[in-house]
């Protein structure tokens, strides 16, 4: 099979409220970033993937409505509901099917537009669940308490990953919250819902993310410097939350392994260079990296004490600040995405992790982390191919 | 584009989306919830191929995409998988905070079933504590037939 790059990216700024910016002009904005990164203009875009949900858009087929500040008439387009790096797994697809060259892949969403505890609600089975009132803040601090339980991780160990990201994005300028914090700040916010605390959770944002991704043909047909997508996977769990085994990802484990495979990844432990992981809540990193095989199960918490995730540690980890310094639903993840590819070139600023070789951008969909796709991106293309 | 608002008030289009909606419960959800209702009695369904029970029943397993044709009740008893203590008042959540919330693997099931925990003593609450069900005293075929789960005696 073909080999494929993302040959570009745009992002927004992520704020608590655009109030100056519709969901359009925040989508135009980025993509017009984007394209500018690629060297490209619209009529080098062979198709268009549009990412949104209905929801948080608060219109019904949101899919169509975003399609024109995506420069998707009279193109082949189509969209995805979910996270973003489902939106750009399609997308690759579409690269390397041979039938369209590039892919325009955006994912925006606008949180301070509704009632998150609402939204997220209405993602519980409402036959059997909905009427219950969890959302998604409570489900998760559910699956917090059962992952302390299981692996003896401790609430400060939980605050030290907020210390961390929050610190992280004083170097992003694109951040909604940079700050700088103890974990007694962490500790002594609001606890929402044990064992949580304000500050152990993301903030409701408002973002767009959109890349380039080019089949290798097109690759470098333009000025910006392609970043090679070497493994891609994604794998879902049982949708009700009593099905599963809360205090572990399984399905985030298995994408994780074939991803790495594909790539030719043995120990993705020592191999990777840098990640940005899906960082919802605090625990959610500790979780996903001892998943992902990127730590040894339990330990992601001793790990981080001893300083391994920082930005000067042995693999540095959400160095852009991550989700819980900014947290626009449905593009977090591609801005995962985005942040690997920054890594990669050398662009990050003033987080840049020196010598960023080989990263890894993780998504999720769905309540506790029902389902991940995971990205494994080079700096360089070697031989070995996709698939 | 932001800066245009330094000297504009940002117009706000104030609105709801409120569309009526009936959910069908299904053959499976139905019976479960008749027999809340009537019997007070937590029915599961048991897949003929793994014989896993599931509560709430489903009528295929989703661990071997095979049917669940056999229904079994299961007790009323069980352990706490696991919890969490509400404590900002979120919109989604009917009753005033704090409010306890768990998933409870119920005696002769094999998945967990998502409830509130109350009459308990919040420093008391542990995974692996046993609980049981308090049936509501007016009951109307809905998950909230039972009215929450409160340490077994």
């Amino acid at each position: 099979m073909d080999q494929a790059a993302i040959i570009g990216v745009g992002m927004t700024k992520i704020e608590a409220n655009k109030a100056g910016d519709t969901f359009a002009d925040m989508v135009w904005e980025a993509v017009n970033k984007a394209l500018d990164d690629a060297g490209m203009t619209i009529n080098d875009v062979d198709n268009v993937v549009t990412t949104s949900n209905d929801f948080w858009d608060g219109r019904t087929i949101s899919c169509m409505a975003v399609g024109d500040a995506s420069g998707a008439r009279h193109k082949n387009a189509s969209c995805v509901e979910g996270d973003g790096t489902f939106g750009a797994f399609y997308g690759l697809t579409r690269a390397l099917s041979g039938d369209y060259g590039t892919t325009l892949v955006t994912a925006h969403s606008k949180g301070s537009e509704s009632i998150s505890s609402l939204i997220t609600n209405a993602a519980f089975d409402p036959i059997y669940e909905r009427a219950i009132g969890m959302d998604m803040i409570t489900a998760c601090a559910m699956q917090a308490t059962a992952y302390l339980d299981r692996t003896g991780t401790t609430p400060d160990q939980l605050a030290m990953v907020s210390v961390k990201n929050h610190g992280n994005a004083k170097q992003n300028p694109l951040a909604q919250l940079p700050m700088d914090l103890t974990v007694d700040d962490v500790l002594k916010s609001e606890m929402l819902s044990d064992p949580l605390h304000k500050l152990d959770c993301s903030p409701v944002s408002d973002g767009c993310c959109a890349i380039i991704i080019a089949n290798q043909a097109r690759a470098s047909k333009y000025s910006g410097r392609p970043v090679w997508i070497k493994g891609v996977s994604f794998c879902s769990d049982s949708y009700f939350l009593g099905d599963r085994d809360l205090a572990r990802a399984p399905s985030l484990a298995q994408a994780a392994q074939s991803a790495f495979a594909m790539a030719g990844i043995k120990d993705p432990a020592t191999e990777i260079d840098v990640a940005e992981l899906y960082d919802a809540f605090t625990y959610q990193e500790l979780m996903w990296l001892e998943a992902m095989g990127l730590c040894e199960d339990g330990k992601a918490g001793s790990r981080l004490e001893s300083g391994d995730f920082h930005r000067n540690g042995r693999l540095p980890v959400n160095p852009s600040g991550g989700l819980l310094s900014g947290h626009p639903v449905i593009a977090a993840g591609l801005i995962r995405i985005a942040e690997i590819v920054k890594q990669l070139r050398g662009e990050a600023g003033g987080y840049q992790i020196p010598d960023a070789r080989r990263g890894v951008a993780q998504g999720v969909n769905g309540l506790c982390g029902q389902s991940h796709c995971v990205w494994v991106l080079d700096r360089d293309n070697q031989e070995k191919e996709i698939g | 584009m932001a800066d245009t608002l330094a000297d504009v008030e940002p117009m706000i289009y104030e609105s709801q989306i409120s569309v009526p909606y009936s959910w069908w419960a299904g053959d499976t959800a139905s019976r479960f919830f008749r027999s809340l209702r009537d019997e007070k009695k937590i029915m599961g369904t048991k897949c003929a191929k793994c014989s896993r029970v599931y509560i709430p029943p489903r009528k295929v397993c989703p661990s071997c995409f095979s049917e669940n044709p056999e229904w079994t009740e299961v007790s009323d008893q069980g352990v706490l998988q696991s919890f969490t203590i509400a404590r900002r008042q979120l919109a989604s959540l009917p009753e005033k905070v704090p409010v306890i919330l768990g998933l409870i693997k119920l005696d002769g099931a094999d998945t967990g079933l998502l409830h509130y925990l109350d009459e308990v003593d919040q420093k008391q609450l542990r995974i692996g504590m046993r609980v049981k069900a308090k049936f509501a005293d007016n009951r109307s075929g809905g998950i909230r037939d039972i009215e929450y789960f409160r340490p077994a005696k």
